[in-house]
């Protein structure tokens, strides 16, 4: 009896590791070939099969290479541009209008809320069909500028996210700020905001990656691929003549990979725990 | 009473604050929502009754492009593909929970294991355009690693081509890039569960199946019922597997890629909002019958509530006695 159990159990333990294995195998195999591939020379490539070791893990032509002919120096240039700026305005945006639909009871604040969730719920993909004709009208076509600011629009994960830490953050503290006679601007930029750093760092790593990541949009509005392509969009250099070079498309990749499996390296935690928070509340 | 002017003056002067803080502080927001979101809501709508391009005339159609999008091939019968991307997110969802579950008991590497999984996410969507193109090209990885494990190289299909296999091809890639994103969404979840209940349930003996359904699964139905909801409307909308990877060629276009290429390549215009339109209200239907769906089956369960906490009472109490039983006979 006791011995059955105990083969069950292990039973058990093997299938539940097996499991875990095979599912990360499948998950890291795309990427590991790429790696893979990546360092193998032009001749190595065309001659052995896709997953055998290359012969060398120091042969960095194929990402010099890709990084030069996808321009992937300007594209990083303009990345960081669109990063650091979506995030800077975003932040604010989010926390003022988090801040204001907390603490203040109004009316319209359940409708904004939900004007903001059903926003949410659109496609953007057939959004864009309309957006474009704005864009165009607002001479936004082929500007930086132009793609930050639509890039701050909407975003009702970070939103939540603000919302819920200010839930936490008592009551008590605006209102002996209130009776020390501190305005409302006084009151967040001075009391609340520093509190929310944990959530802005959460909310700023999650939509730094999905800036980062975002191809669409660019693709659509910053068409001028030599000046104003992304890191994503400049991935699009391999499409055509190049299309079967996939040691060096592979190098491209890597590269442009990088900067997310860094951020995810360094802030597991906050990816993970920035997820949860706004799917919950979604 | 303190040294105040007439406390209706101070009130108005407070109130005046809150206000002026409201508008400066909502104003941009709003303002981007507005430009943004709402307003090419509505003039999307507008052009759905035009033959129009972006730039020149513009003529009133009435509803003729609505009927057109049934009445053409290439647009309406696109959404039969949706259907494969609803079996992949029912096949993505079992995958994360039974991961989800499995990880949130004690397992040696857990974080190693769940940020492999997890991190087909964080990749873009480009990106992964390039890695399955690259990953599916004939003799490369995949037929590869299943000729290790013994198939033959000649029996395996083109797996973006062969028209009978592409739509699970690209499917494939969506569970690979979600699978890890839901699984961590229902560790959360599962942690989230008070952990006294699962330390009561191992003090009773309960096994990790009984743990699963009574304590795991009823904590957790909110996130699933919401991914479940969301992958269905997702589906409906299936769009970056087959843009990054075929491009919507040998019949991978879904109804998304049919409107976009109308959209943007064509430049119909008006029929391609009309698409638009069309698919909003269908996925607006679905997920009220999802809703409405749910909340039925949830009402019920409900009130079976306190005959199934009985039950599951008297579950635990049959095993500790069990238990204890087994104890007294082998002692």
């Amino acid at each position: 009896m006791e011995g059955m159990k105990k083969a069950g159990r292990s039973c058990l333990t093997v299938l539940k590791y097996f499991s875990l294995v095979f599912f990360s195998f499948a998950a890291v195999l795309p990427v590991v070939s790429c790696v893979i591939t990546a360092f193998k020379t032009d001749e190595e490539y065309q001659t052995t099969n896709v997953m055998t070791l290359p012969k060398s893990w120091l042969n960095f032509t194929n990402f010099t290479e890709a990084f030069q002919k996808a321009g992937m120096g300007r594209a990083f240039v303009n990345s960081f541009i669109i990063l650091v700026c979506v995030l800077f305005f975003s932040v604010i945006i989010g926390t003022q209008l988090a801040y204001v639909l907390n603490r203040f009871h109004f009316f319209g604040n359940k409708i904004i809320r939900a004007l903001f969730l059903f926003a949410s719920q659109l496609p953007g993909v057939a959004m864009q069909i309309a957006v474009y004709e704005i864009m165009y009208g607002l001479g936004f076509i082929n500007s930086l500028l132009g793609y930050i600011i639509m890039m701050c629009g909407t975003d009702i994960i970070s939103i939540y996210i603000y919302i819920q830490f200010f839930e936490n953050i008592d009551y008590s503290l605006d209102e002996s700020a209130i009776i020390d006679g501190a305005s409302y601007f006084t009151i967040f930029y001075r009391v609340l905001f520093p509190l929310l750093k944990p959530a802005i760092v959460t909310s700023c790593i999650l939509k730094g990656v999905g800036t980062y990541n975002e191809y669409y949009c660019a693709s659509l509005y910053l068409q001028d691929k030599k000046k104003y392509a992304t890191v994503a969009t400049s991935l699009y250099t391999f499409v055509g003549p190049l299309g079967s070079k996939y040691n060096l498309i592979c190098a491209g990749v890597i590269i442009s990979l990088l900067p997310a499996l860094i951020v995810f390296i360094l802030c597991q935690k906050q990816i993970y725990s920035g997820l949860t928070a706004g799917a919950v509340k979604g | 009473m303190k040294k105040k002017r007439t406390p209706g003056q101070w009130l108005r002067s407070r109130d005046g604050q809150k206000t002026l803080v409201m508008i400066a502080f909502m104003i941009v927001p709003l303002l981007l929502l507005f430009v943004f979101t709402y307003l090419p809501f509505g003039q999307m709508f507008g052009f759905s009754f035009y033959n129009m391009k972006y730039v020149g005339e513009r003529k009133f159609v009435g509803f003729k492009n609505y009927l057109k999008v049934f009445e053409r091939d290439d647009c309406f019968g696109a959404l039969k593909l949706s259907l494969y991307y609803m079996l992949g997110s029912v096949v993505q969802l079992a995958i994360a929970l039974y991961l989800a579950t499995i990880l949130s008991f004690k397992v040696k590497g857990s974080a190693i294991f769940k940020g492999f999984m997890f991190f087909p996410f964080l990749i873009n969507g480009i990106a992964i355009g390039f890695i399955f193109k690259f990953f599916y090209t004939r003799g490369f990885v995949f037929d590869t690693v299943l000729q290790w494990c013994g198939f033959q190289l000649d029996n395996l299909p083109y797996w973006l081509k062969d028209q009978r296999i592409n739509n699970f091809s690209l499917v494939g890639t969506s569970v690979w890039r979600y699978f890890g994103q839901n699984m961590v969404l229902f560790i959360g979840a599962i942690m989230s569960v008070d952990q006294e209940l699962y330390e009561a349930a191992m003090l009773d003996g309960a096994n990790r199946f009984q743990q699963f359904k009574y304590i795991i699964l009823p904590g957790i139905k909110t996130i699933v019922t919401l991914n479940v909801i969301l992958s269905i409307t997702g589906s409906l909308s299936a769009f970056e597997p087959p843009f990054v990877i075929t491009d919507g060629a040998n019949g991978t276009g879904t109804y998304f890629i049919v409107m976009h290429q109308i959209a943007h390549t064509q430049q119909k215009v008006g029929l391609a909002s009309a698409m638009a339109i069309i698919l909003l209200l269908i996925i607006f239907l679905a997920t009220l019958l999802q809703k409405l769906f749910f909340k039925y089956v949830f009402r019920s369960a409900e009130d079976e509530d306190p005959r199934a906490a009985k039950k599951r009472e008297r579950a635990i109490a049959r095993i500790a006695k069990k238990r204890a039983g087994s104890a007294q006979a082998g002692g």
